[in-house]
């Protein structure tokens, strides 16, 4: 009747504590696991609507072009200090979207969660980096829409631009797993982490150069202000960004680039990923100290 | 005879807190009153399980065998004392949790194989057998908002008693399900027995003890009163009174714990 293809733990194999779990290591091993997570959010996400997935192309698509009246044709924003207004927004926005996502949704996946996680033994960081795969899809369709409206205004791939915007999305991802793992965590302690979360991310929309240009804060801050505005990751990565897309869309992609952008945006980023990559280790130290409490505290 | 499961002098306590906000914990401390309170739901527990032994778990409400349970599937560690295991940890333990109501039965299938450890080629090997045992017809292509209970519960434990043990714990009794597909877990879940995986079963009915197991725990009060044979098990905790109702009763298999 059953099957003789039953596994077997080998006799001679170690007694292990069954609560025992490697983190981050061990949802890369349970990726079968992780897919199904993503896929099923992301599938359920549109369930029971006609349009289904042009939605996700929908939404996006409207706010560009909302934008681009608003500000480019109703407002005329920017016009000669920073042209193509909307893509610099937008472009902001693609990668700040993705982080905000990834921090409110890592915040509240253990908690989402709790009916698996008070029954099984299950790595838990398994959920915020759902979260942040999740928000990694969505931005998907941002991304052809902003593509679009960068190609018709001239822009072109070019591999440096490329190579920025990877590093922006590697900053923004390692910060956003990060401050996504530590703020589950205590979320289940204390609620209160979640409105944080929150207030945080309508303070990042504002704290990066997207609705300004980056030329603004030197101009009312000063060298030593732009140095310390700087220090946010979130910034950073967003320059990152707009040098892949905003600075190619406009007509002397070189000048907006020197004008626009820091003259160190390159060891800048490096250095930026080295420190969120440290943070997110520390939110893992973290994460696996605090998380043997996490099922009584639900 | 290896042993599988190794518990020393596991103990577990939990502290409740009465009180929530700053305000609240301020104005209890103002009154003198306890804020929190600690109690051990499992307490200096020691005992291992050879391999192919098949243990009940006995013990009245709130005697500890949930807690204990967690302990052993790895949900939560001891507070003091040791909790060893050798090999997967699988069986009735959360059936049906993780269903995303909007999906269809068998997209759940797949996202419940994986959350209880199953990879996608033993998912898929035993796809079919799943299917069949679910018994869910059309509806396995419905989103499982449109179940009935039933119908939810036997697509978790179609699930569930699938997935591939070294350590088999079954803590949910059949409270829902109609007496066949009662009657077909019980069948699978002495097969499982036969197969030689060591179980470990929760359970308040002594007919399906006596039936699966052959050494009972008896928790009282999250301390270890008993370590033996069944018979002596299910009388130590008087249950054997009236056991001719509890066995017509409910067949065999539990009420809820």
């Amino acid at each position: 009747m059953g099957d003789l293809t039953r596994h077997r733990a080998r006799d001679d194999a170690p007694m292990v504590s069954p609560s025992s779990t490697t983190g981050l290591v061990e949802v890369f091993r349970r990726r079968h696991l992780l897919g199904l997570l993503v896929r099923t959010t992301m599938k359920s996400r549109y369930q029971g609507t006609l349009l289904g997935w042009a939605w996700s192309y929908l939404q996006p698509a409207v706010r560009f072009c909302l934008f681009y009246f608003l500000f480019q044709v109703m407002i005329g924003r920017g016009a000669e200090t920073t042209p193509n207004f909307a893509i610099h927004l937008f472009a902001g926005m693609v990668i700040i979207h993705f982080f905000t996502e990834t921090f409110n949704g890592g915040t509240q996946s253990l908690v989402a969660n709790r009916s698996l996680i008070i029954k099984l033994a299950m790595p838990k960081e398994l959920f915020p980096v759902a979260r942040m795969l999740v928000a990694l899809w969505h931005t998907g369709p941002m991304m052809v829409i902003l593509v679009i409206a960068c190609v018709a205004t001239g822009w072109r791939p070019d591999m440096v631009g490329l190579g920025a915007g990877l590093l922006g999305f590697a900053v923004t991802m390692s910060l956003g797993l990060a401050v996504g793992l530590t703020f589950a965590v205590a979320n289940v302690y204390f609620r209160d982490f979640g409105k944080v979360a929150q207030t945080l991310t309508q303070f990042v929309t504002f704290s990066v150069p997207m609705m300004y240009p980056y030329t603004l804060v030197a101009e009312r801050f000063g060298e030593t202000g732009a140095h310390y505005y700087l220090f946010n990751p979130m910034a950073e990565a967003v320059l990152l960004i707009q040098r892949c897309f905003w600075t190619g869309s406009t007509d002397d992609p070189a000048a907006t680039a020197a004008a626009h952008l820091p003259d160190d945006l390159w060891s800048r980023g490096f250095v930026m990923l080295g420190a969120t990559l440290l943070l997110l280790l520390l939110a893992q130290l973290l994460f696996a100290r605090l998380e043997k409490g996490v099922p009584e505290r639900l | 005879m290896s042993t599988v499961i190794s518990v020393e002098h596991a103990t577990k306590s939990f502290t409740m807190h009465y009180h929530r906000s700053l305000k609240q914990i301020a104005l209890a401390k103002a009154r003198g009153r306890q804020t929190s309170d600690t109690f051990n739901a499992v307490e200096d527990v020691s005992f291992t399980v050879g391999q192919g032994e098949s243990v009940g778990l006995m013990g009245l409400n709130g005697s500890g065998k949930s807690t204990l349970l967690k302990l052993i599937s790895g949900v939560m560690q001891p507070d003091s004392g040791s909790v060893l295991t050798r090999g997967r940890i699988a069986g009735l333990i959360a059936t049906g949790a993780g269903f995303d109501l909007q999906l269809s039965g068998r997209d759940n299938l797949w996202l419940n194989a994986a959350i209880l450890g199953m990879s996608r080629a033993e998912t898929a090997r035993k796809l079919d057998e799943i299917v069949e045992f679910a018994d869910l017809g059309k509806f396995l292509d419905t989103p499982v908002t449109y179940y009935s209970s039933g119908m939810k519960a036997r697509l978790g434990f179609a699930v569930a008693i699938h997935v591939d043990a070294d350590i088999f714990i079954a803590d949910e009794a059949l409270a829902v399900g109609d007496r066949p597909f009662k009657r077909k877990c019980k069948q699978k879940m002495e097969e499982i027995v036969a197969q030689g995986t060591t179980m470990f079963y929760v359970s308040h009915a002594p007919g399906s003890v006596r039936k699966l197991c052959n050494r009972v725990l008896v928790l009282e009060q999250g301390r270890l009163g008993f370590d033996g044979g069944v018979e002596e098990g299910i009388h130590y905790l008087h249950y054997d009174d009236d056991d001719e109702d509890t066995q017509t009763a409910d067949d065999g298999l539990g009420v809820d714990i």
